[in-house]
């Protein structure tokens, strides 16, 4: 761990030839298959995909919580072994303790956080005001809405600011106004801050909104079927021309992973 | 947002009538047979040397309770429980958490725990005489079974994805023990306690009554039989009954409490 600042310089990413397989009721399901993808300390990349085309195994093989079956996926030059601080992880769902509050629960990711009581209580603090949860510091989880659930997980997978941040669909249960409102908060932080991001989500404008590279993904298997750059600098403009052509080629490119369209 | 209940506030002032009014409905069944009860022995409806007046219960309790027979059950009790409660958790932990260890052990105790706890009273005789230290291996042996059972199930169902988050989190082996794995299996292992709590207490009199005779309870059921004495076995009914009870709704409370975060 270090000091937030200087993670601009870390959290580079690699996945060369990586594939996944699970059985699934006796047969082999390829997951993914041959994903080559470099991501660049302090980028921002989204991964866009229908339902089942492996985006979260993907985002869970960058965290750790898989190994690849081929391939192999590197952060920061080490080949990834297992989970670590230095990676954090917003689920796609909330997945908060239940006997935990909603300060305890973001609190719980600074656990082992080189940082002093004071410095966790101020950082616990921030986070779960800038998710709009100011107030709610004592609620139990079974007393939080879903949205507001999935905020809370959110702020615990920033309290750590680590150099890589993975995120699963985050903002899928929230209202659109919420939603907008977090997608700029969290472009905002990353710009600030310049940790590496990888956000997975089946929105096409939310995949070009934030990304520097829209990942757009096929299924079974789950291949890389495109890359698109968003030469756009931050902050945006959800009105933005250049976004709304992209969303043209974006679209296209889903549409020809579909089975249907063949 | 607005709309949703203030987390900081107390349960609600509707609910508060709730539990004491169902408690007085509870209390209601046992008064009346109390006064069917009284009103039969002192109406002549039943031979009052087979159903005492009530008074004759009470003036009972008066000398039982003054020579510590109750007192002597409880603290047999609560003695048991504990040895037996401390190496269930031990061995339900044990069972829980390392999978060797479960599948080694898990199968003998599942076969222990189909014979019938009172089978072990002559093998717990010989083992330990028939002093006072027999009678806490029996009630420590009740009290165990139902606290490894429940332990090693909640250890065993602590949810796969809160474990990802742990891991995730980096929390080390003994930050998941305490602040995923036991508050996770908390309420299977209050369950455990409480059932043990229960058996504990079934046990204490039954081997008071089927060990050798001395203070307690069971004591008092064998010498008002001994004596044709009713009014002190319905009294040593009476006392059961309502210990258990009392015993029950104190682990209740207990666990509602500590487990606050499923309903606060
Ligand atoms: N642990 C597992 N065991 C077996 N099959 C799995 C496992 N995890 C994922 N799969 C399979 O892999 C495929 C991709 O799953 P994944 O969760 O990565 O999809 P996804 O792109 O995230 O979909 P969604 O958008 O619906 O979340 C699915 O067909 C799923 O059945
Ligand atoms: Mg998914």
């Amino acid at each position: 761990m270090s000091a937030p600042g200087d993670v601009a310089a870390r959290g580079r990413v690699e996945l060369r030839g990586v594939g996944k397989r699970f059985r699934v009721d006796g047969r082999e399901l390829t997951v993914l298959d041959g994903i080559d993808l470099v991501i660049e300390p302090g980028e921002f990349v989204t991964i866009l995909g229908a339902s089942g085309c492996g985006k979260s195994t993907l985002l869970r093989l960058l965290a750790g919580l898989e190994h690849p079956d081929a391939g192999e996926v590197r952060h920061d030059g080490r080949a990834i072994a297992g989970t670590g601080l230095e990676r954090g992880l917003v689920f796609q769902e909330p997945r908060l303790f239940p006997w935990l509050t909603v300060a305890e629960n973001v609190a719980a990711a600074l656990l082992n956080a080189p940082l002093d009581a004071d410095a966790k209580r101020r950082a616990v603090a921030g986070h779960i005001a800038m998710v709009g949860l100011g107030g709610f510091e004592r609620a139990y989880p079974h007393q939080l809405s879903g949205g507001m659930a999935q905020r809370v997980a959110i702020a615990r997978g920033l309290v750590n600011r680590p150099g890589l941040l993975l995120l699963d669909e985050p903002f899928g249960a929230l209202d659109a106004f919420t939603r907008e409102q977090l997608q700029d908060e969290l472009r905002a932080l990353q710009a600030r801050e310049g940790f590496t991001t990888v956000l997975v989500t089946h929105d096409v404008e939310e995949a070009l909104y934030l990304g520097d590279r829209v990942v757009v993904m096929s299924p079974r298997p789950g291949r890389i079927r495109a890359v698109i750059a968003v030469p756009l600098g931050q902050p945006r403009d959800r009105a933005d021309e250049l976004l709304g052509r992209l969303h043209h080629a974006a679209r296209a490119a889903l549409r020809d992973t579909l089975p249907l369209a063949a | 947002m607005s709309a949703l209940p203030n987390p900081a506030a107390g349960p609600t002032a509707g609910r508060a009538t709730g539990p004491a009014r169902r408690a007085l409905r509870g209390v209601l069944p046992p008064l009346l047979l109390l006064a069917a009860w009284q009103a039969a022995s002192t109406g002549g409806l039943a031979d009052p040397r087979l159903l005492p007046p009530l008074e004759r219960v009470a003036a009972a309790a008066w000398t039982q309770l003054t020579a510590g027979n109750l007192r002597d059950s409880l603290l047999r009790d609560l003695g048991g429980f504990a040895l037996g409660a401390s190496a269930g958790l031990g061995l339900g932990l044990l069972l829980g958490l390392s999978p060797l260890a479960g599948r080694l052990l898990r199968p003998s105790f599942d076969a222990l725990k189909g014979i019938a706890v009172f089978a072990w009273i002559p093998l717990i005789a010989i083992w330990f005489g028939f002093g006072e230290a027999s009678k806490l291996a029996f009630i420590a042996l009740a009290a165990f079974t139902p606290v490894v059972l429940n332990v090693d199930e909640g250890v065993r169902g602590v949810p796969a994805p809160l474990r990802e988050v742990a891991a995730a989190l980096a929390w080390t082996p003994w930050q998941r023990l305490t602040r995923l794995v036991l508050p996770a299996a908390l309420p299977s292992i209050l369950t455990g306690l409480q059932l043990g709590l229960i058996h504990a207490w079934l046990a204490t009199v039954g081997a008071e009554y089927f060990l050798a005779k001395g203070s307690g309870l069971g004591g008092v059921l064998i010498e008002g039989r001994d004596r044709f004495d009713m009014a002190q076995v319905l009294l040593g009914v009476l006392l059961l009954g309502g210990v258990g009870y009392a015993l029950n709704r104190l682990a209740d409370l207990a666990a509602r409490r500590l487990t606050r975060w499923r309903t606060a």
